[in-house]
């Protein structure tokens, strides 16, 4: 409108009444323009924070922070940091924060402590599990001097692995107020190195371990019935079992799955110059922890059996032999297969002078 | 006791990289390890925006509730710091902060990182001497009265920090100069008209 009205002096005025005119004329259109500058000024002041919002440069929208916090990145992300793969938001790593430090430690505490009171209750109400019938001292090969290696190797990698692993999730809350930061600091480093660097020795012989026993450990009809009667806890007599009974076999299968995923999950976990992201190695953490609490509450199991629980199983690990009762009364079926060979500590110590290697002139039977 | 905070005014800034460099200056850190980080999103479309990136120092930081060595603590003006004498190059508080802060100097096989490097809000860290303080962890400002250099430097006054009061309250008045009717903050649920300047820096 000013425009407009501003072009009229433009028109040049040709007599003195037309100059009048053009006189009145001019101070009207001042008059205007002078008033509508005051309205616009007026205008421009109430408009401010509407104006500014529809000439500034669009703020970020509502579907650009969705994408933030989902973790996708277009094209047009860009990060000044060399070399870096990640999103403006981590938001998964509050869901990881959550997951471990409200579920996995608390209920890992639970299911080893459990584990340790519930065994503890049985060996104090119903006691160790002795033989029902007298030793007749003659002994049957059980384990190779090879197999008992790599089990020794493999359950003292196991037990370095969750005591270091237990002391990386649960040491701050005990041992920095315990023993000082000189100490904590050496412990909580040594921690994390035995653990790293033993990992994949464990896996690897774990691996081993399992293909050497998988042939033992092929599950039977007569496994299932194992189950059912508790391994002999409910009713009367023993159960049937072959080499391995129903429970060693539900542990080698336990090892065979879940150990293998720690296994993995561990390697994702200790090889980071690999260039796995961020989220990777918080699930890769999560499944770890989740699998070795787990491993390490049913390992306590396996440990009292095989020692405090059960008379004469330790034996069998330990020197290779057991005897011959022990053999009937908890491998039945393996005892029925082997049961000739059988031999008084006499006939072996002649046999051990006679080919001077105990362990490797007798073959394993099974 | 003052609340430390750093806070970036996305509409401010220009992503210049001022502040990255000022960081690097400042602290001297290892070859490889950038503190602050300015990313870009929308990148040459219209709608393009820049935000600088580094330690937020969180209230309840997810790095302190996750780290195995309990290596973190909070000082009194609520900056979050480390000891490098326990941290153990695990990498957890890289897996949990939500602004990829922690950075590691090595990646390498057997999760060997070494020692983790963030932002300290230039309040240096836990050492025996002055000379320790610097090479570990770089510059104490702070101590010395002084801001971040990153903030301090920064050439459009993008990046604050200070007390979080005083840094909300020069943010009030430039949402209120601009009069975005939800904080500059776009769809903030928690903002209404009768409140221009609600706080997007402390509880949006």
């Amino acid at each position: 409108m000013n425009l407009l009205t501003a072009q009229a002096p433009i028109r040049v005025p040709r007599s003195g009444k037309g100059l009048a005119l053009g006189i009145w004329r001019f101070l009207v259109v001042a008059l205007v323009l002078m008033l509508s500058l005051g309205f616009t000024q007026l205008a421009v002041a109430q408009a401010e924070p509407d104006r500014e919002m529809r000439t500034a440069a669009p703020s970020i929208s509502a579907d650009q922070w969705r994408q933030v916090r989902s973790g996708e990145t277009d094209a047009n992300f860009r990060d000044s940091r060399f070399d870096s793969n990640y999103n403006l938001i981590n938001s998964s790593g509050e869901t990881w924060r959550q997951l471990r430090n409200r579920w996995v430690s608390p209920f890992g505490l639970i299911a080893i402590g459990g584990m340790i009171a519930v065994i503890a209750l049985f060996y104090f109400i119903v006691g160790r599990k002795r033989l029902d019938e007298p030793r007749t001292g003659r002994k049957l090969f059980r384990w190779s001097l090879l197999m008992r290696s790599l089990h020794w190797t493999v359950a003292t990698l196991f037990i370095t692995l969750a005591l270091t692993g237990l002391n990386l999730l649960f040491g701050k809350f005990v041992f920095r107020t315990l023993f000082g930061d000189a100490v904590w600091a050496w412990m909580i480093s040594a921690s994390k190195v035995l653990h790293n660097y033993l990992g994949p020795i464990f896996g690897v012989l774990l691996v081993v371990l399992l293909i050497s026993l998988l042939k033992d450990n092929i599950p039977k009809k007569h496994d299932w019935v194992w189950f059912k009667k508790g391994g002999g806890l409910v009713g009367k007599g023993h159960v049937d079992a072959g080499f391995a009974n129903g429970g060693e076999k539900a542990w080698y299968w336990l090892l065979a799955s879940v150990g293998l995923i720690v296994v993995a999950s561990g390697f994702v976990l200790d090889f980071p110059n690999y260039g796995q992201g961020r989220d990777t190695m918080q699930w890769a953490n999560i499944i770890h922890a989740i699998g070795a609490l787990g491993l390490t509450a049913v390992s306590i199991g396996h440990i009292y059996i095989g020692t405090l629980g059960t008379e004469g199983s330790i034996e069998g690990m330990t020197t290779g032999y057991v005897d011959e009762t022990w053999a009937k009364e908890h491998h039945n079926l393996w005892y029925e297969e082997v049961k000739d060979q059988a031999m008084s500590e006499e006939e072996m110590a002649a046999q051990k002078t006679g080919s001077n290697s105990g362990g490797a002139s007798a073959t394993k039977p099974s | 006791m003052a609340q430390m905070k750093f806070m970036c005014d996305a509409e401010r800034c220009i992503e210049c990289n001022g502040c990255v460099t000022a960081c690097k200056n400042a602290n001297d850190v290892e070859w490889g390890i950038q503190r602050r980080r300015v990313v870009t999103l929308n990148d040459g479309e219209a709608d393009e925006m820049s935000i600088s990136v580094a330690c937020m120092h969180c209230d309840d930081a997810p790095c302190m509730a996750v780290c195995p060595t309990d290596c973190f603590y909070k000082t009194d003006d609520g900056i979050v710091l480390h000891d490098k004498d326990l941290c153990i190059g695990c990498g957890y508080c890289l897996y949990a902060c939500p602004f990829g802060a922690p950075q590691f100097p090595q990646q390498n096989a057997f999760g060997e990182r070494g020692k983790m490097d963030k932002c300290t809000f230039c309040a240096g860290g836990p050492a025996e001497s002055k000379e320790e303080e610097y090479q570990k962890y770089g510059s104490n400002r702070i101590a010395e009265g002084k801001l971040p250099l990153c903030a301090e430097m920064c050439s459009t006054k993008a990046l604050l920090a200070g007390d979080a009061q005083d840094v909300a309250d020069i943010f009030r008045q430039r949402v209120v100069h601009r009069g975005h009717k939800d904080g500059a903050w776009s769809n903030n649920p928690q903002a209404s008209a009768d409140n221009l300047a609600y706080d997007a820096a402390r509880k949006g």
